[in-house]
């Protein structure tokens, strides 16, 4: 039995994409033995170690430092957020365990934290990492007692007497509820209950404090009693509407960014019965017919990441200056560990706008051909001139890209006696359309081929 | 026919030549609606700006108790009246004030307000009510309503990479160009055309593929008109080298070139200061007075202002009463600015924000936002605001 489409959906949704040789050998398993397979790559856990020094303490917050150790301090900075930045790209590009990447990109958009401590940052993937297919609450005190998450929801200037209430708002609107689900009094009374909880600036640890801590009784979603954070952690899990609210999530980056009420709700029963374990919930979505139904297949539109993600995992590519990948990141809307605001990016079709789409369109070719698509149909003296000069142009593009794509490896990948359409169906996440197939009937070759696929509006999707 | 008449004419025809005929259900050149075409300059204050910082309710005393360590000082504040004035950062825009060109809403809001960023910045970029969500921007309901010159995605332009949700309506949406040129060159590749020119068939659907597809011959047709169009001018005034002013550059060269444009949007972000809010909010606010005040001298001198008018909002006021960080938290009510050079009431619109008669806090709102893109709507952009605001404003008495 051939389950080639099964297997990619799920390569798609659950990793960054399947590769050729990887099809060929798996395309006869069911998709739940392929996903016992895409857990059991992701039981190793690689936390990111390419931050090593934590700039705030090694400094300090110097007010009497000279303008030439700020700038020093800043080129510091900047180092270690492209050094960071690099480590996640390579690690999500190169890993068996994309299942645990993909996951920890979720929750990296989920707990979405920018701030300028790299140190902090790489700390909170890490958490991020550890419990990507964990339990939900672990996840979410680790987060919550996070210098980073602590530093960047202010709940370190939150103090008995002066509640700072930026935490608690967004552990309920973004973390766990939803809006709705609570009052404004439910945020004045939790962000007394957080008081307290910070992190020592000198060792960079958690620690609570009990000389800021407000112990007076405070009346959250209708209890009274001297409530303190882990308490009001536990009564908003112990609320359902947080497995829905994470459910909804979930879906939405998995299956359709249209929720369907009913899948839905059968996933936050599932999330709230296993007590908020996450993997338990990943096998039902994952196991689910309704995931592989024809209408939740090849129409998510990728983010930025998983675009390029995607296409190193696809053909093998080698970049020699990793600062491009940051420079594509910026480019296409979407740079890791700089999330626009505490909501994360909102996904979907925000991703699209006339530019990110034409820059989406032309990047791959940048990557994989120093920028040309050879162009098969029939080209007016126009076109020439510009695909003319896209030529001239290469050896530049090859300069400032520096990327090397390993052709031999992706050829070799290609069954001898594959099609066009066939070969298009694998690269393609959507049903090939009339359109596809006249570009695909006029192809001279495969690579022309390949670099052509890449360059489509259909490419954007999974 | 006058020179600039002909300089259009010229433009708008040898652009025309090069568009492909499939295309041309695209393309409206509106040429009657060039002469004494009104723009409208939308710029987003993103994070919540604090209003009581920014217009400065000086001759009040409560604002100084309310801020022990993080008011403006008396002797600090740009004077506006004996009441109000502005935080000194804005400075440059004294000059702009004492012109007649700017004026001061106070106290602009909407019922049940919400203390939520998006939730918040999404009501106004929707003019919904605060229990009622729309997919739909406000801008992008002006271009889904038909009017004569909103049928090309370049009536309304953000100049970003992204389009805010206030730009989409349900079948049009506006056109994101931070840099006209690089956009122009991307989609000339032959292959993109080519795609473009494909056979017609189920891709223009309401799923994710058709949006794709329906955004890139948008993009096609309107880079090259944009591109076209905007080229043959070159800004000559001054502006300050920030990002802000960069985009007000951008827009200046729209205008002044005549594209037909109707509405340009802009932001600036770092306005949510819960922590440490003086230097972080004077920082944001010098960008932001120093970009407005080059643009609109920039305009003078070009004789476009009476044929623009600027608008700024952000999704929310601060707290009155400061917090133990030296900052402010999420608050209600705010201040909005308009300029332009022919404002009906130039100066400071109604009374200062009173900071007795607060509501848990917070400022009560005497000016329902939507009146303000009510008096826009109808008044400037010649619409009726019913059909965009989905219930009838009367509006102010501003333009």
């Amino acid at each position: 039995m051939d389950n080639s489409k099964q297997i990619k959906h799920l390569y798609a949704r659950a990793g960054f994409g399947i590769d050729l040789t990887d099809l060929h050998q798996q395309r006869n398993w069911s998709p739940k033995k392929a996903l016992k397979k895409l857990f059991k790559d992701s039981e190793t856990i690689t936390p990111l170690q390419a931050v090593t020094e934590n700039l705030d303490i090694t400094f300090g917050s110097r007010k009497d430092a000279t303008e030439e150790e700020r700038k020093m301090l800043q080129e510091k900075r900047n180092q270690q957020e492209k050094a960071l930045n690099a480590a996640w790209m390579l690690q999500m590009s190169n890993t068996k365990a994309q299942l645990r990447e993909k996951l920890t990109l979720f929750w990296h958009n989920h707990f979405a934290c920018n701030i300028g401590n790299y140190y902090y940052q790489q700390q909170l993937n890490n958490i991020q990492r550890k419990h990507a297919l964990g339990n939900f609450k672990t996840l979410l005190v680790e987060v919550s007692q996070s210098p980073a998450m602590l530093q960047f929801l202010n709940n370190q200037q939150n103090y008995k007497g002066h509640p700072n209430e930026n935490f608690a708002r967004e552990l309920m609107e973004l973390f766990t509820l939803g809006r709705g689900h609570y009052t404004e009094q439910d945020i004045k009374e939790s962000a007394r209950a957080f008081t307290g909880w910070a992190y020592n600036g000198k060792t960079g640890d958690f620690t609570f404090r009990p000389g800021s801590h407000d112990n007076k009784p405070k009346t959250f979603m209708g209890r009274t009693d001297n409530f303190c954070g882990e308490d009001i952690i536990d009564i908003i899990l112990d609320n359902k509407q947080t497995a829905k609210y994470i459910s909804t999530k979930l879906y939405r980056y998995l299956v359709n960014e249209i929720p369907d009420e009913g899948h839905v709700n059968q996933m936050a029963d599932v999330f709230y019965n296993n007590k908020y374990e996450i993997a338990p919930l990943l096998e039902f979505v994952l196991t689910a017919d309704w995931f592989y139904e024809d209408k939740n297949v090849g129409n998510l539109i990728r983010s930025p990441v998983e675009l390029l993600v995607g296409l190193d995992r696809r053909f093998y590519i080698t970049y020699n200056n990793p600062d491009v990948l940051l420079q594509f990141q910026r480019t296409l809307g979407q740079v890791l560990f700089r999330p626009p605001n505490v909501a994360g990016w909102p996904g979907g079709r925000n991703w699209i706008d006339s530019s990110s789409l034409m820059y989406r369109m032309k990047i791959p070719s940048t990557i994989l051909n120093a920028g040309v698509i050879d162009f098969a149909g029939k080209a007016t003296p126009e076109d020439e001139a510009y695909l003319a000069s896209q030529r001239k142009q290469q050896f530049n593009v090859i300069k400032r890209v520096q990327a090397q794509p390993d052709w031999n490896k992706f050829l070799q990948g290609v069954p001898l006696k594959i099609s066009h359409e066939e070969l298009a169906q694998y690269l393609l996440e959507p049903p090939i359309n009339a359109r596809i197939k006249a570009e695909v009937d006029a192809a001279p070759d495969i690579k022309t081929l390949v670099i052509q696929l890449v360059s489509t509006p259909e490419y954007q999707l999974c | 026919m006058k020179r600039r008449d002909f300089l259009k004419t010229s433009t708008l025809a040898s652009s025309a030549l090069l568009i492909p005929a499939f295309l041309k259900p695209f393309e409206g050149f509106a040429m009657d609606a060039i002469t004494g075409h009104k723009n409208l300059v939308i710029i987003q204050l993103s994070g919540g700006n604090d209003g009581l910082n920014t217009v400065v309710p000086f001759g009040n005393d409560i604002y100084y108790q309310k801020r022990k360590s993080i008011a403006i000082a008396n002797t600090d504040v740009v004077k506006l009246n004996d009441m109000q004035g502005l935080n000194p950062a804005l400075g440059a825009l004294k000059e702009i004030y004492d012109q007649g060109w700017m004026s001061v809403i106070n106290s602009v809001g909407y019922p049940n307000p919400d203390r939520s960023h998006f939730r918040s910045m999404d009501i106004w970029q929707t003019a919904s009510d605060a229990n009622e969500f729309l997919t739909t921007g406000w801008i992008g309901r002006y271009l889904d309503s038909n009017c004569q010159t909103c049928k090309d995605p370049y009536t309304a332009i953000e100049v970003d990479d992204t389009l805010s949700l206030a730009m989409k309506g349900k079948n049009m949406k506006g056109i994101a160009v931070q840099d006209p040129n690089k956009l122009y060159q991307t989609t000339r590749e032959p292959f993109f055309k080519d795609l473009v020119h494909g056979p017609e068939d189920a891709h223009l659907h309401e799923d994710n593929l058709g949006y794709l597809y329906k955004t890139m011959i948008e993009t096609y047709s309107s880079a090259d008109h944009i591109q076209n169009t905007s080229k043959i001018y070159n800004v000559t005034a001054p502006y300050p080298a920030t990002g802000l002013a960069n985009q007000l550059r951008t827009v200046s060269k729209f205008i002044n070139s005549g594209l037909e444009t109707r509405i340009y949007y802009v932001s600036l972000g770092g306005f949510d200061t819960h922590v440490g809010q003086q230097a972080q909010q004077g920082r944001q606010l010098k960008i932001y007075g120093d970009a407005v005040a080059a643009f609109v001298k920039d305009l003078k001198q070009t004789g476009k202002l009476d044929d623009t008018l600027i608008m700024t909002f952000s999704e929310f006021g601060r707290r009155v009463e400061q917090n133990a960080s030296n900052g402010t938290d999420h608050g209600t009510a705010n201040n909005v600015f308009l300029f332009g050079g022919k404002l009906s009431k130039a100066g400071i619109y109604n009374d200062a924000p009173d900071l007795q008669n607060l509501d848990n806090g917070d400022l009560k709102y005497q000016v329902d936002f939507r009146d303000v893109y009510a008096t826009l709507l109808n008044k400037w952009l010649d619409v009726d605001n019913a059909s965009i605001l989905n219930k009838n404003f009367a509006g102010l008495n501003l333009v």
